[in-house]
This record gives structure tokens, sequence and C-alpha cells, in this order.
């Protein structure tokens, strides 16, 4: 599908879903609540058969926290990037995708090591590179520690 | 390169003037020749400085011609540890523990910007530790970033160098230098949790 085709293909589905001002990629900006089931769709739909989330991350940014999905169709070859921003700093929630796609079971570990985004549902949500008993979360802005050296 | 360039760190050569017998110092020759033509690094390597490492291993540059002769897979059989890249907090326990494990005589190269000071890592990284001598004690510090394969090949001729001015008699002095480690591995250790 062509961005064009994908910007219709989700308003008409989901009018409050925000299109964003990406140019490598179709950018969609969902409310916390409707990102599952837009992933949802876009894995289901014959138009779009997203199979393939090939990168999830998080931002941190002055708005919240942003969670960014990446995904792509290994049959249609179309991407999109999806986005959600957690405003609540404090404790940011967001309902997990691991469920339709496995790869996010990882992704979703790393986010939560480096930034602290509790995702819910995760069947396993620990940290994935530093150590169980690490204090913070490294990636975060206001992160503090003894060993950094701050420039 | 002039020879006169290559020589211009005349310390090592003072090692030599110490002045021991005949026998030791002709004993000590033979044994350094031995050592210092047959240092055999260890297969160890964290980031692009070892792609470096393996080029100079490679045809081209040949490691080979100064006898760092061939790759050991194993720390019991290695002399060298060549550490070519990022050091992290969660694998400093793992490069001493090699270092340990290495029989001696031992010797180290810190290879590249992240094995001397942590380079382009010393400021806001939360994980990268900041030169590999907080960990291990260094023979030859080669900067680079990564650093070229002639510049490999120097500071093996300088550790070559460093060998050779050895004698049995200074060899304690390996001893001390560890010791003089140990403090700040315990630094290191004491930093891997940080106080929030």
């Amino acid at each position: 599908m062509t961005r064009e085709q994908l910007n219709t293909f989700v308003t008409d589905k989901f009018p409050e879903v925000k299109l964003g001002t990406s140019k490598q990629f179709p950018e969609f900006i969902a409310t916390l609540d409707q990102i599952h089931s837009l992933c949802k769709t876009f894995k289901e739909s014959p138009e779009t058969k997203m199979d393939y989330l090939f990168c999830q991350t998080a931002l941190d940014r002055k708005d919240g926290f942003h969670v960014v999905y990446h995904l792509t169709s290994s049959e249609l070859g179309h991407r999109v990037m999806l986005r959600s921003i957690l405003v609540d700093k404090i404790n940011p929630e967001v309902e997990t995708v691991s469920d339709i796609w496995q790869a996010a079971e990882y992704y979703e570990r790393e986010v939560f090591d480096l930034f602290g985004i509790k995702f819910t549902n995760h069947p396993d949500l620990r940290r994935i590179f530093l150590e169980d008993d690490w204090v913070g979360y490294p990636l975060r802005k206001d992160y503090k520690d003894v060993f950094t050296i701050d420039r | 390169m002039e020879y006169d360039d290559f020589k211009d760190n005349e310390a090592l050569e003072e090692l030599k003037k110490s002045g021991s017998s005949v026998l030791l110092s002709t004993v000590d020759s033979i044994i350094n020749w031995g050592r210092s033509n047959s240092v055999w690094p260890l297969t160890f390597a964290t980031s692009c400085c070892g792609i470096e490492m393996m080029a100079t291993g490679g045809a081209r540059h040949d490691f080979a011609r100064f006898g760092i002769e061939v790759y050991r897979a194993s720390p019991r059989q290695a002399d060298v540890i060549v550490v070519a890249g990022t050091i992290v907090r969660k694998m400093a326990p793992v490069l001493k523990r090699l270092y340990d494990q290495m029989a001696d005589p031992k010797y180290v190269i810190a290879m590249g910007a992240c094995a001397v000071s942590g380079g382009p890592f010393y400021y806001n990284s939360y994980s990268v530790i900041r030169g590999v001598d907080q960990v291990i004690p260094v023979d030859v510090y080669i900067p680079g970033c990564p650093p070229r394969p002639e510049a490999l090949l120097y500071g093996v001729m300088q550790l070559q160098r460093k060998i050779q001015a050895l004698s049995m008699t200074s060899e304690k002095k390996g001893e001390g230098k560890e010791q003089e480690a140990k403090p700040e591995v315990k630094d290191v250790q004491a930093n891997e949790k940080p106080a929030s």
C-alpha cells in the first residue's frame, strides 16, 4: 500500500489517530488505549499483513515517553511507524504487544530495562542487559549515578 | 619510521643496565629472545578494534612476522591479551578473570581509545570503564579509534622491546605491578552499584 492508502486505511478505522510528520515512514500517533488495537488491526487485516515488528524502542521527550513501533510486511513490503506518547513520566504504563508479535517480548524488556516503562500483560517483564539489582533507568534524561561523568 | 624514533623511550633499555652477572645476563638474553619472539595473543576482542586486530593478523600486515604467531582461544595458552575494544562494567569482571587465568609471564596491550581511557564514552556513559588499566595492569597503550594495523604492529614491537629489557632479577616487578592495580579494581567494584 502507498502512503495515502495507509493513511486512509487508518483514519477510516481509527478517526482519533493523528498522522505524524515522519518522512521515512508513514507515521501514526495513537493514544494509549488504542495502540494495542491499532497494532492488532495492522497485523490481522488482509490489506496490511504487518507480520514483522522490526523495531520497538522508546524516547524520552519533554512531553513524555514516546514508545515507537516499526512494522513491516514481509509479503507486501510496506512499512509504517506507530508512536504512542506516555504523558505520565513518573509511572509510565502501556499495554504490551507481545501477544501480537512475540519479538516484542525482548524489545519491551529492553525498553523496560533502560527507560522503566511498564508494559502491562507482558509475560516476563524484567531487566535484560543490566544486573537485576541496578538502581534507576539509565536512558532517562534525569538519570543520575555516581559513575557517570556529565558534560 | 626512523629507527631513532622507535627507540625514543630509552627507559626500557635503562632497565638492562642493572649490572647483573655474566651468566645471568646471558641466560636472560636467551630467555627474552624466546619470549619476545613467540608472544601469542588471546582471541579476545569486544568491538571494532577487533576487526583491525584481525586485519593485522591477516595476510597483508601479517602479525606472524613478529612472532605474534597464532591466536589462542584459551587464556591458558596465551601470553598477551590485546584488549581491543570497549570494556563495560559488566565485562570488566570477565576480563579480570581472563587475565588471572593466563599463565605468567603475561602482558597486556590496551588497543584503541576505549581501552586506553574510555575514549568517546568517557562522558555521559553509565556503563563504560574509563580505561582498561582500572581493571588489569597495562604494558603498552596504543591510541587511535581504531588504530591502524601499523600502529598495532608498532605497539607489539614496543612490547617486544619491553620483554627484552626484563631480567630474571627484575621479574618481581611484575608482581608489584599487579598489586598496584588491585586497589583500583576495588574502586571499580565499589562503583558497580550506583547509589541512586
